[in-house]
């Protein structure tokens, strides 16, 4: 075992994080995915055990821990069910945009709700014709008086009906394209936002996936994050500080398809004796556990590099939720293979983790828009040597 | 409303073993852990606090390694712990303990409830928590389902019986055991464990809680154990296999052999 130095508090966290992953995902997680039942029990476990605030500062009811504190409870989660840890994640990348640009005002209002659990959050950026490419919003905020008018439909959003406090990317001036987008927060029940149906996925079922309507939706003017135009910087900043909580989620989910391949493949007999004396078996646990591992480390050094107060640091997040989500879909590939016929039955949990990974290539940006993001920071680089 | 809950540490296994020289359990190399109906009465304090306010103390007697289960108590939200600890109260049976635990009780002052769990999952003998009731003089309500409110110095609640269930009505102060049915225990909290991870937690004496040496601890323990054995396997039982109208068929036969129907 590698030893990463954790403090006595993290290892508390990880305990923490654990106990509610032996106790209470792992016994429910076939049944949420098989009912696609959203885990609020489970949720407000965690809030209970104040694991929801584990990222916001102390003055406003949090733990005060950082973004590899985040990872190491994300990690442990992901070990059970990565639908489960994806709503808990969602409420960090919800509020992130609070957090980073919010006035005291809005931070006060509501970062301590978030914290306690008594609210949940949602991010809302992604629309019918922006996916990759997050310049493409088309939902519009304009200025009439003291309020903002919003119109227009986000898609695919985590969390979606069953949060309580949305940032809500807008269009605040088309013309100016990226640089014309804005956030803002918008709360359930204001008139004129409503949501689309519960979307059916291939994984992460439990998961709450919903459209946001709004139509003529009316918020006060200051629910603005920051300054108009600062929407695409934010919602940059946010996600370059989320995606290591989506590595997290792909180490936590390959290392509990290893644990149980290794498991199954020293109980399972075939040609007289358990099949993990054969090399064959050995050989595909042997590059299961090792990616996992490398992933888990470069996982660690960036989300302790921001944590130290690196100020950009979009291509070492990308490249950490690159190699793990990439690590997962390979791994719980294998750990089918592993089980073999078994593998492929619900019975087992294996066939689920399998279904599950592959959104983790695809949502907080697809691994090709990371391999994109690592490119040009490298153009970036090159550029400033020359130079 | 001011509750005082015992807890019990026991061992975290349920193939408990036992020391043949000294029939007692052997304890050593056994995790411990809080007795689990132990950890429903502190769930139910945790909720009447929540609902009514006050303050839950939690108490436990017992050797001092006694100290991680009031630290995980600690870590679950309650207020105050004590140890009672001390060479005289070793061997205590089941009347010396509730004895001990009485006069720990009398030193913490005024309260309004006592919790304990039905019974500890290693002894087995639901006793300690009608003891320490005799010893304090106080109505008690064994096996408590629900606690249905607190009303004008009166505690209203549901008896569990095997065929169904009691409403019953107390006044306060009293002693309450529950059983699993009560509640699901919640788990540690963050904060919780890092303060648990820095108190100090304070541990009393016989002399501290003025217990009479003589009535605590294997001398003042009514009980003798003189032996403790595993029932002898029964070989004089019948598995009915096959098909289900063979089976019922069979089942019937023997039933009227017996005369039983």
């Amino acid at each position: 075992m590698i030893d990463y130095n954790l403090t006595e508090e993290q290892q508390m966290i990880k305990e923490l994080a654990r106990k509610i992953t032996l106790e209470k995902i792992i016994p429910v997680r076939a049944e949420l995915d098989e009912k696609e039942e959203f885990p609020t029990e489970i949720l407000k476990v965690m809030a209970q055990s104040d694991l929801m605030g584990l990222y916001i500062p102390q003055e406003y009811g949090g733990y005060g821990g950082g973004v590899f504190d985040f990872c190491l409870a994300t990690e442990e989660f992901s070990k059970g069910c990565i639908g489960v840890s994806v709503s808990f994640a969602a409420n960090a990348l919800g509020s992130g945009p609070i957090l980073m640009y919010g006035s005291e005002e809005q931070k006060k209002k509501y970062l301590p709700d978030i914290a306690s659990g008594k609210k949940w959050a949602a991010f809302g950026l992604t629309e019918p014709n922006a996916g990759s490419d997050a310049g493409g919003v088309q939902t519009t905020a304009v200025l009439k008086g003291n309020e903002y008018v919003l119109n227009g439909t986000k898609q695919w959003i985590t969390n979606g009906g069953e949060a309580d406090v949305y940032t809500i990317v807008a269009m605040t001036d088309k013309a100016k394209g990226s640089r014309g987008a804005s956030i803002f927060i918008v709360e359930k029940g204001t008139p004129g936002f409503t949501f689309g149906k519960k979307e059916k996925k291939m994984g992460i079922r439990c998961s709450a996936t919903r459209e946001l309507i709004f139509e003529n939706c009316k918020i006060p003017k200051e629910n603005i994050l920051g300054k108009e135009g600062m929407g695409f910087i934010i919602t940059m900043k946010n996600l370059d500080k989320s995606r290591p909580g989506i590595a997290a989620q792909g180490v936590g989910l390959a290392q509990g398809a290893t644990d149980y391949a290794v498991q199954y493949a020293r109980e399972r007999v075939q040609f007289g004796k358990p099949i993990i004396s054969l090399q064959a078996i050995q050989f595909m646990l042997a590059d299961m556990a090792t990616m996992t591992e490398a992933s888990r480390a470069l996982l660690y050094s960036v989300a302790r590099t921001i944590d130290s107060g690196l100020k950009d640091f979009s291509k070492e997040s990308a490249m950490a939720k690159l190699l793990a989500t990439d690590t997962a879909m390979h791994v719980t590939t294998d750990a089918v293979q592993v089980l073999g016929g078994y593998g492929y039955m619900r019975e087992y949990p294996v066939e689920k983790m399998m279904r599950d990974a592959k959104i983790l290539q695809i949502y907080e940006g697809t691994n090709q828009i990371q391999r994109s993001v690592i490119g040009h920071q490298l153009i970036k680089e090159a550029a400033s040597k020359k130079a | 409303m001011n509750i005082i809950v015992c807890i019990k540490q026991v061992p975290d296994t349920n193939e408990v073993k036992i020391d043949r020289e000294t029939n007692t359990l052997i304890r050593k190399g056994v995790p411990s852990i809080i007795n689990p109906f132990d950890e429903n009465a502190i769930e139910a304090a945790l909720q009447l606090k929540e609902q009514y306010g006050g303050k839950v103390t939690v108490v436990s007697m017992g050797p001092p390694q006694v100290e991680t289960a009031l630290k995980d108590a600690i870590a679950l939200g309650v207020d105050e712990v004590v140890l009672v600890t001390d060479r005289v109260f070793a061997g205590a049976d089941t009347w010396a303990t509730s004895y001990t635990l009485s006069k720990a009780i009398d030193k913490l002052g005024a309260f309004d409830l006592i919790i304990c769990g039905k019974q500890a999952i290693d002894g087995d003998t639901a006793q300690v928590g009608p003891g320490i009731a005799e010893f304090l003089k106080l109505p008690i309500v064994t096996y408590v389902r629900k606690v249905v409110e607190q009303k004008d110095g009166s505690l209203i609640m549901e008896k569990e019986f095997e065929d169904g269930y009691e409403v019953m009505k107390t006044p306060l102060p009293a002693v309450i055991t529950v059983t699993k049915e009560i509640n699901v225990p919640r788990l540690p909290s963050l904060k919780g464990k890092m303060k648990a991870k820095t108190i100090q937690v304070p541990t009393w004496s016989a002399a501290d809680i003025g217990a009479d040496p003589e009535s605590a601890g294997l001398k003042g323990s009514p009980t003798k154990v003189m032996k403790i054995f595993n029932p002898p396997v029964r070989t004089d039982r019948e598995k009915l296999e096959g098909e289900a109208v063979l089976i019922a068929t069979t089942l019937v036969a023997r039933l009227k052999e017996r005369k039983v129907i």
